[in-house]
């Protein structure tokens, strides 16, 4: 078990509150960085080999140092809280538990990157999570952390997935339609109301005052090699304690679901999908890998959200497909053509496979019409489809056969 | 200027000019859909993707700037097997409902499908089914099936018209273009929006099922309906002429003009011509006696109108011309005029309801020529004229298609006017209130169906060319003039409508430089004028 950083306060049972944080040690962090110099935090985060934590994985501290030098306008710091990866719910403890966290990493953060101006966008459907980070905004308005020098808004999402991709996120935050953006520009040029921006995930930057409390030497040993630090695991699916996990990124996929309690139902493991549902999935024998971003990606699939969905031998492959395919082809957005179109094709093609309306080309297409669309599109949304539609597929190909009609 | 190749070829564009630009000077196409100049870049369609060397994957040519030493390859298999993809993907919803679609013919989904789709199409399950003929507005109608959501007509009216009146609603393989609550398309550019629609999906409610596209030919003219003068194409239908009730001229589309129009026209412009087809069109000269019309021929008209010049004293004689008329017809009457010694000679009526303006392209001058019959000296006190008419001071007035019923002045004042001459004499090609009193009515060609010059508010001359024959026995004015002058003993030499531009260059030192090959497809400029 490894050592509790991002999940110190969420037994503490008034650490959402002002008090409470500042009873564990809170702002304690804001403290000391108020005496750096924004260059100075810069590079303890960069050290700490802190990467996001949100899906893509990308070195925080490289994405900071991204905003033009000598800028002279605002810029923005946009918290990316819409967590919709399906098999994630780690965000949503992090904003009902410890909101103080966040308020402060944001701080830090700004004081890095020289904003004096935040949004968190909440998914919609978090009304809890929404009220305990809103109630803790107010108190730290009124004890002065906020609105002297950096101020915070709270925007509520109304239910899309693809407003947690970052250009998304920002066309929404807009008032626009939810579209993510052609790059270039990418946002640290041209973000949120064509301002230099920096979206981070809920997660990354609850980790930042940490990583100035105790420095990024500590923060890089707790990980990887290339990824420092914890983080958190959201397994569900067949696991005897489903749950919120903070473990090492250096953790093993076996050992996390022997934390979760092991294989639930039929005992035996048949798959597992490590990074929330766009993550390709590993089959059985494939979980001696390390869940940092590279040990993940050597494996042919992805750290993602860090949401784990466990299968066990009973569940069926062909039927997960379909509720994902139908889940992708719900959520695009529409705009790129090679997704909005196979995304409803494929999710079509599988319903029918489901209803053993399959026929011997199905599969062929749906992996032709996946490969295709790959790399084709504005945003990672269809990226992340595939995932599940080429993976379930050439890892269980007999049991999407056995369904198809001689 | 940076300096690249292209499918081998070197070559040098402006900073900010984009890939699918920088290969269409090239001569070379990438195909696109929701690129269009005139918008902002959306990137959405995913069509015009091309290899650049250095880069893992085909990119948009779009969104691409042009850099020095870049290699761009727009032939490449996988670009090639690329675009396959994406046409099948814009395919698999579409109902491919060709043989009633208006589009048919010049439809971008046919024509790249042909170009580089070409596959053997797998999709068969049941498509996605959206609204059909949604009217928009006035003047188009959706259907949502046929769409490819490239959101050409959303950004037209969010960045050209700023009216905002569409978006996208909905997501995914559901999405669909549609009006926003309580908006209606009726702003005044609306048509344009079916000129950039690449596919079926919004079409021209004044246009369809009258006549399939293929059937039409195309002439490059000048629109009449303003000041403005916007570069335009008639389209007419010369080879069915049992469609569309035996309407000629099928619409009219803007032809691009970087210092006119651009891309665009308005509404009133592209819906006017039906004027050209109309019943009120003057098919035949006529004389009217002691209330009785009767129609004569040419000879006869002429005659009658050369002998009345040849009666009536100078000053007993008075021209009203028109600013719809072309630079030549106005040249011919100036001639006419001159030869007769008719001094009286003025074109402005200005009309009872003003017209309406904005800071686009419509301009409150509802005439197409205002500045050519300014710059040939036509620019007489007209109601000088009316009230010598109503003095009883004249006998003979000459009024060029403007309806004098139709101006600021009282109706009493012109009904008196033309209740003393004793000889008005009507030219243009429809009838009017003004014509129904005229002595002698002589039918003049409309614009498409001759050639001629507009100069328009800024003073930039530009070319109208024969789409059609003249309806009927229907002249163009410079040649009813020229008649009239060759039987007053007067004769031209000008026998075509260039050799009059020719005698107006040689007279009228503002027009001294121009000529009609100077002129060409898009004006030339006859002062230092005001420009857009």
């Amino acid at each position: 078990m490894s050592e509790k950083v991002l999940t110190r306060n969420f037994d503490v049972a008034d650490a959402h509150t002002l008090a409470g944080y500042r009873k564990t040690g809170g702002y304690t962090a804001l403290a000391k960085a108020a005496a750096m110099e924004p260059a100075a935090i810069l590079e303890e985060v960069k050290q700490s080999n802190l990467r996001g934590l949100g899906g893509a994985g990308f070195p925080t501290g490289m994405k900071w140092s991204f905003i033009p030098k000598g800028h002279t306008g605002p810029v923005y710091l946009v918290i990316n809280a819409d967590e919709g990866e399906p098999g994630t719910f780690k965000d949503r403890y992090l904003l009902e538990r410890d909101p103080h966290a966040l308020i402060e990493g944001m701080i830090i953060a700004a004081r890095a990157i020289r904003s004096a101006k935040g949004f968190v966008y909440i998914r919609g459907e978090y009304v809890e999570p929404w009220r305990r980070f809103s109630a803790a905004v107010r108190e730290a308005y009124d004890a002065g952390l906020l609105g002297t020098g950096f101020d915070i808004v709270v925007h509520r999402g109304a239910g899309a997935y693809i407003c947690g991709e970052e250009t998304g996120l920002i066309s929404s935050l807009e008032g626009k339609k939810g579209w993510p953006k052609v790059k270039p520009p990418f946002p640290a040029i041209k973000g949120a109301f064509g301002a230099p921006t920096i979206v981070n995930n809920v997660e990354t930057i609850c980790q930042v005052p940490h990583i100035i409390n105790r420095g990024a030497a500590w923060f890089a040993g707790l990980g990887s090699k290339t990824q420092g630090g914890t983080r958190l695991y959201s397994v569900s699916g067949r696991v005897n304690r489903p749950g919120v996990y903070e473990e090492s990124c250096a953790i093993t996929l076996r050992q996390l679901i022997e934390r979760a309690g092991g294989v639930s139902g039929s005992g035996v493991l048949k798959g597992v999908v490590p990074g929330g549902s766009s993550a390709p999935i590993l089959a059985a024998h494939e979980i001696d890998v390390t869940m940092d971003v590279d040990g993940l990606r050597s494996a042919g699939t992805m750290a993602g959200s860090a949401g784990v969905i466990v299968f066990d031998e009973t569940v069926s492959v062909p039927e997960a497909l379909m509720v994902v395919a139908r889940f992708y082809a719900h959520e695009s957005c529409g705009q790129c053509t090679p997704c909005r179109e196979s995304t409803g094709w494929i999710y079509k093609m599988c319903h029918r496979l489901v209803e053993g309306k399959g026929r011997k080309d199905d599969l062929d297409t749906i992996l032709d019409v996946a490969k295709r669309g790959a790399g084709t599109t504005i945003c990672a949304f269809y990226d992340g489809a595939i995932g599940p539609y080429i993976s379930y597929i050439e890892k269980f190909r007999a049991e999407f056969e056995a369904l198809v009609q001689p | 200027m940076p300096k690249l190749t292209i499918d081998g070829k070197e070559i040098e564009v402006p900073a900010g000019t984009n890939l699918i630009e920088a290969a269409r000077r090239l001569g070379i196409e990438v195909p696109h859909y929701c690129y269009h100049p005139g918008l902002s870049i959306a990137g959405q369609c995913r069509l015009c993707m091309v290899d650049i060397e250095k880069t893992p994957r085909p990119t948009i040519a779009c969104n691409t700037q042009a850099a020095d030493g870049m290699v761009v390859h727009t032939q490449s298999e996988r670009v090639k097997e690329t675009r396959r993809s994406v046409m099948e993907f814009h395919l698999i919803n579409h109902p491919l409902d060709c043989p009633v679609c208006d589009q048919a013919g010049e439809c971008w989904l046919q024509i790249y499908y042909m170009k580089h789709g070409l596959y053997d199409p797998r999709m068969t399950d049941e498509k996605v089914h959206k609204p059909k003929a949604v009217p928009l507005g006035p003047h188009v109608m959706l259907d949502a099936e046929r769409c490819i959501l490239c959101s050409r007509c959303v950004r037209f009216c969010d960045e050209v018209t700023h009216t905002g009146e569409l978006g996208i609603f909905h997501r995914g393989d559901h999405s669909e273009i549609g009006l926003f609550p309580g908006a209606d398309l009726t702003n005044k550019y609306s048509g344009n929006v079916v000129d950039i629609c690449p596919v079926g999906a919004l079409t021209d409610r004044d246009f369809r099922f009258q006549v399939r596209v293929w059937y039409l030919d195309t002439t490059k003219s000048v629109c009449p309906g303003c000041a403005r003068g916007c570069n335009i194409d008639v389209h007419v239908n010369r080879r069915r002429p049992h469609h569309a009730e035996g309407k000629r001229v099928a619409r009219l589309k803007p032809r691009f003009n970087e210092d006119v129009n651009r891309w665009w026209m308005c509404d009133d412009g592209r819906y006017g011509y039906h004027v050209v087809d109309a019943p009120t069109r003057l098919a035949q000269p006529a004389q009217r006696e002691a209330g009785a019309v009767r129609a004569v021929g040419w000879d006869a008209a002429v005659g009658a109108l050369a002998g009345l010049l040849g009666r009536v004293p100078a000053e007993q004689t008075a021209i009203i011309a028109s600013p719809k008329m072309a630079n030549e017809d106005l040249f011919a009457l100036r001639t006419l005029a001159e030869a007769r010694g008719i001094r009286q000679v003025g074109f402005r009526v200005p009309p009872a309801v003003p017209g309406d303006e904005d800071d686009f392209l419509i301009r409150a001058d509802k005439n197409p020529n205002t500045r050519g019959a300014e710059l040939i000296g036509l620019d007489g006190d007209v109601p000088g004229i009316l009230a010598a008419a109503r003095a009883g001071r004249l006998r003979a007035l000459l009024v060029a298609e403007h309806d004098l019923f139709d101006s600021v002045w009282p109706e009493a004042e012109v009904d008196a006017a033309l209740a003393k001459v004793e000889t008005l004499v009507f030219v243009g090609p429809n009838g009017n209130r003004t014509s129904e009193r005229a002595h002698l009515v002589l039918p003049a060609a409309a614009w498409v169906e001759r050639d001629g010059t507009f100069t328009n508010f800024q003073g930039r001359v530009q070319r109208f060319r024969p789409a059609l024959a003249p309806l009927a026995e229907a002249l163009p004015t410079w040649d009813i003039v020229g008649r009239v002058l060759a039987a007053t003993g007067a004769p031209s030499t000008a026998t075509r409508a260039e050799h009059w531009f020719r005698a107006l260059a040689a007279a009228v030192p503002a027009f001294g430089a121009l000529s009609y090959p100077a002129v060409g497809d898009t004006g030339a400029q006859v002062l230092e004028g005001v420009r857009r």
